[in-house]
């Protein structure tokens, strides 16, 4: 029993259930809070517990990615907008019309999967213990050769799909304003000489006498 | 320690964020939020069949899920900015000008 709970096996179940309790909970947290910023950090803790999650599924590549692109990016991105915009937070409404039927869809969902797995599924889905790797096994070696070799062409199409991605961001949130003063290129190239000065002919101006001499 | 435990985690955190969809109805930001939720659920699966079955296409796959992820979340931010300068406030509620 001691040799039980000190083995490394017991410290990863006991991991498991940690990081799983976190992880529900930030998610609920998200759901409930009012604040949206809240939401936010609390969203940045899912992440993180999910990517220690991936780190205890021996997937050491995306548990990086995860923690780089989604905390680094994509909720300074969330928590960038919900600063910008001035989000007025009403007082309760209470529970609207749809949110117990909400409540019951997901509920009902909730029990459909997990009746699946406990009863139909079991036979299906592999019970062994998760495939150890040895000392030295490259998980990025692993996914590269595999995201290299075999799907080159997803690879660079998922760089077409950010590429996009960033052109529409920019486009849907580019503001023309009216007062905004601003050089516009293309009447600067195609300018004339005779559009840049003009010769005004005009009568010479008398002095202001200032000598005095009448 | 099987797979069915990180089955049934990623199924508890999907149907939270599925009654989060339905229980906000004051912020579209937090519906986004439940949203990258949901993806995180599925690429848990994702990452624990890859794992229980030491194929790593899983987890290929998953880095391609994570970037079209990132696209929709910056996507979705814009629109949702574009929004807020129309009419001053994000909730789902006032969002009802496309029925037909």
């Amino acid at each position: 029993m001691i040799e039980y709970l000190l083995s490394g096996e017991f410290y990863q179940i006991m991991l498991f259930y940690v990081y799983s309790a976190i992880l529900i909970g930030a998610a609920l947290a998200v759901v409930t809070m009012r604040n949206s910023i809240y939401s936010a950090l609390f969203l940045i803790l899912a992440f993180f517990s999910a990517a220690a999650l991936w780190m205890l599924l021996e997937a050491e590549f995306l548990a990086l990615t995860l923690v780089l692109v989604y905390v680094g990016a994509v909720m300074v991105l969330f928590l960038f907008v919900i600063m910008m915009l001035d989000v007025k937070i009403k007082s309760t409404s209470g529970m609207s019309k749809y949110t117990k039927v909400g409540l019951l869809v997901a509920l009902v969902m909730g029990i459909e999967m997990i009746l699946l797995l406990g009863n139909k599924l079991v036979d299906v889905v592999p019970q062994d213990d998760l495939v150890k790797h040895a000392l030295g096994h490259s998980n990025v070696k692993e996914v590269a050769t595999s995201l290299f070799m075999k799907y080159t062409l997803p690879f660079e199409l998922a760089s077409v799909v950010l590429l996009v991605a960033i052109v529409a961001a920019i486009l849907l949130t580019l503001r023309r304003r009216d007062d905004y003063k601003r050089i516009n290129p293309e009447s600067q190239v195609h300018v004339k000489a005779k559009d840049r000065m003009r010769v005004v002919k005009m009568d010479a101006e008398r002095g202001n006498n200032i000598g005095g001499e009448e | 320690m099987s797979l069915i435990h990180y089955l049934v985690l990623a199924g508890v955190l999907f149907v939270i964020s599925i009654a989060g969809i339905f229980i906000n109805r004051r912020n579209v930001l937090i519906l986004l939020m439940s949203i990258e939720l949901m993806l995180l659920s599925v690429n848990i699966n994702f990452i624990a069949f890859s794992s229980y079955l030491n194929d790593v296409q899983g987890q290929v796959f998953v880095f391609f899920i994570l970037t079209v992820a990132a696209a929709e979340a910056a996507i979705g931010l814009a629109i949702l900015i574009v929004i807020f300068r129309q009419r001053q406030s994000l909730e789902v509620d006032n969002l009802n000008e496309l029925k037909g």
